[in-house]
């Protein structure tokens, strides 16, 4: 290699430097430091050379953290119902507004109104409607309607609490799936919807042989944005039960909160963090697979 | 080609140290004093006084809000890990926490301060109020013996009542109920009458724990209650299992508003300011807020109505909130004289009487609202859980709480929260 040569690689390396120097910075150091947090016992507050090396404790414990594990199952069952009503409902309204409802244009923008509402908000709405007292909205127009025996404090019982959050989580989210579903759906070329008319498609036919197989990619994207936004599903239980009552509304990452602001385990709730990493990693590349079989066939 | 990577070089440097520069007001810190806190009722009082202190020093002092109080909290830890702090700020955190920011030496020993000149500064105080901040000798913290804050105010928990409801309800507001019995009558009166019980912010687990505590206190007193957080006894003693009945008894006697486990504090105090609830448990900082609310609400305040004659009834109560000094300051000494001045008479009887707090120079009763008397009278009977010589692991005080909010949702017995906050007592 001559010095001319050596030059121009190193001159490709310092313009990349900058880059490379912001990513190490702002994403590798951090995500090698929590693996580093993640086996040591340290506060938060006390220098670093006073934290304890308590090698792979904290994953040990949070086997046996029961409550950790009910977090990880509540926050699975929000997603399954996200994937199911959520989703379908975003797909059932972007479907009317791909067939050129009238005022399409308007039902877009009110459909992805609550995403872009902060969550606190959101939960303050939600809190209103929820609200066990005469004030509630749900509960106000039960009496009115002649079923006052229904009302109830829906946040605060057990068999509602979870229903009710993921709700409000739906409600909040199907926007995002609307709006990618409908633009899947504008990119699909009309011409193929014509010529299975004019082979005899109906339209179930037409949505079943058209629609679905070359909406796969778009369903997948759905499916994973769905299962990693909800599965991170936060600041809604903050806003409306803080994760009760008892243990009934905890998600992963209150947990991770209570560990980390309740009792400054910062070790501990890396070893959270590194978990439900993997967990969603896990979930996501097995979806991702899955989704390519059934395209293939 | 040459200027250009020079450029570009000398460009991505400026930006690196940029990521490392301090922050501003730690480089200014010489010409002020910077002040963190996370009241939001008290900045505008803050900011009279801290244009007082000018006129009256010379000094320029900054007050900076950063609320909610548990965002201020992450604030202040990021600003200890970096060595930020500003030179006066509080410590929102248990007594464990507490001190590990004192062994990193954030801050402040003001012993010899507090006690120059006599004792003048340490005994304006409530002891109350100071207790939290004094690290005694042979403290199971290892931190060196020192008073380590000075306290802005004083606050109990009792229970407040709404005197117009009481009456709807047939009940006698001057003579609230007082024992166990007659507060169980009182839900049922209350609850034919129409009328919600109680509310509270027991969605938020230190409320709920506080009152499970006071009745501890007052059914098997001080020394049983440490000796449970050494571990000498266990939760299912027939005496902790009482203690989580009482919550059974209460849900059982209507006593409990629908929808008190996932209550935020907030939400509660909007309840009982609006007269839609008769009890109200909260801290004398209600005051303030009832007022803000509601300036014609008609309300008392008793203690929590006493379920054994055995030990007295105590509530918790402390200082509301401290400010400390950073101890790396350059101003440190100006910090110290500003706090000094700031938490003397006449500041105190200021910052009383303009948020209605209780202030925590006893010299500056006199300018409070009768109400806070109450308040006031009761406070050396409090107890606070950093003050206790033994402090109970927070995972145990997650359980314990989040187990009473079982109970009262009828999900589990008295009996088996306390085999499970016992159970994981002993795991951990």
């Amino acid at each position: 290699m001559n010095k001319a040569e050596v030059r121009h690689i190193a001159t490709n390396y310092i313009f990349i430097l900058p880059a490379v120097a912001l990513f190490a910075l702002f994403w590798l150091y951090p995500f090698l430091k929590l693996f580093q947090l993640s086996v040591f016992e340290w506060d938060g507050i006390l220098p670093w050379n006073q934290a304890v090396f308590v090698k792979f404790r904290h994953f040990r414990d949070l086997l046996r953290d029961l409550s950790w594990w009910q977090s990880m199952r509540q926050a699975g069952f929000i997603t399954l119902i996200a994937l199911t009503f959520q989703n379908a409902l975003a797909l059932a309204l972007a479907l009317a507004c791909d067939k050129g409802i009238r005022a399409a244009r308007a039902y877009r923008m009110i459909y992805f109104l609550p995403p872009v509402l902060a969550g606190i908000v959101v939960g303050l709405i939600w809190n209103w409607i929820f609200n066990p007292f005469d004030y509630g909205l749900l509960n106000y127009w039960l009496t009115r309607i002649g079923l006052g025996h229904l009302a109830r404090a829906w946040l605060s019982e057990p068999k509602t609490a979870l229903i009710c959050v993921a709700i409000i989580h739906c409600w909040r989210g199907f926007g995002w799936g609307f709006i990618i579903l409908l633009a899947g759906l504008q990119s699909i070329p009309r011409e193929l919807y014509e010529a299975a008319r004019i082979d005899g498609a109906n339209a179930w036919e037409s949505f079943k042989r058209v629609t679905i197989p070359l909406m796969v990619p778009v369903f997948v994207i759905v499916i994973i944005l769905t299962i990693l936004g909800t599965m991170q599903i936060y600041d809604i239980i903050i806003a409306t039960t803080q994760g009760g009552p008892h243990f009934h509304t905890e998600v992963p990452i209150t947990r991770m909160l209570a560990a980390l602001r309740g009792s400054s385990r910062f070790g501990y709730a890396s070893a959270m963090g590194i978990v439900f990493g993997l967990i969603l990693f896990v979930v996501s590349i097995v979806h991702i697979k899955v989704s390519q079989l059934v395209k293939q066939e | 080609m040459r200027k250009t990577l020079l450029s570009i070089f000398v460009v991505f440097l400026i930006g690196l140290s940029g990521c490392a520069s301090k922050q501003a007001s730690t480089v200014e810190s010489s010409k002020k004093v910077v002040v963190w806190h996370w009241l939001t009722d008290r900045q505008d009082t803050f900011l009279e006084l801290a244009k007082m202190y000018k006129e009256k020093t010379g000094v320029d002092v900054v007050f900076e809000l950063y609320a909610p109080s548990d965002i201020y909290s992450q604030k202040v830890r990021a600003a200890a890990q970096t060595d930020t702090l500003p030179d006066i700020y509080g410590i929102l955190a248990e007594k464990k926490d507490f001190s590990s920011f004192i062994k990193a030496g954030h801050v402040a020993n003001l012993t010899s301060y507090m006690e120059q000149n006599n004792n003048e500064w340490k005994d304006a105080f409530f002891i109350k109020a100071l207790e939290v901040n004094i690290f005694e000798s042979g403290n199971e913290f290892g931190v060196t013996p020192g008073i380590y804050g000075a306290p802005l105010d004083v606050m109990n928990i009792q229970m407040l009542y709404n005197k117009s409801l009481f009456k709807k309800a047939g009940l006698d507001p001057e003579n609230p109920p007082a024992t166990w019995e007659e507060f169980l009558e009182a839900g049922n009166k209350l609850k034919a009458a129409g009328i919600r019980g109680m509310v509270s912010g027991w969605g938020e687990i230190w409320l709920i724990g506080c009152f499970a505590y006071d009745y501890a206190f007052n059914i098997m007193g001080e020394d049983k209650v440490i000796a449970t957080l050494r571990g000498d006894v266990p939760y299912t003693d027939p005496d902790w299992v009482t203690v989580f009945r009482l919550f059974e008894d209460m849900r059982d006697n209507n006593l409990l508003a629908s929808g008190i486990v996932t209550m935020v504090n907030k939400v509660a105090e909007q309840a009982f300011a609006n007269e839609r609830a008769a009890f109200g448990f909260n801290g004398s900082w209600g005051v303030n807020v009832y007022y803000g609310m509601n300036p014609n609400l008609d309300y008392g305040v008793m203690l929590p109505p006493a379920y054994s004659s055995k030990y007295p009834m105590r509530v918790l109560g402390g200082p509301g909130g401290s400010f400390m000094v950073n101890n790396k300051s350059s101003n440190r000494e100006k910090a110290i004289e500003f706090l000094r001045w700031f938490t003397s008479k006449n500041q105190q009887a200021y910052l009383a009487k303009e948020t209605r707090n209780l202030p925590a120079n006893k010299e500056s009763l006199s300018v409070i609202p009768p109400i806070l008397s109450h308040f006031a009278d009761d406070m050396d009977g409090t107890y606070h859980w950093n003050n206790l010589p033994v402090v109970e692991k927070p995972q145990v005080t997650e359980m314990f709480s989040k187990g009473i909010q079982a109970i009262i949702i009828g999900e589990k017995t008295p009996e088996e929260v306390a085999s499970e906050v016992q159970a994981l007592k002993e795991r951990l």
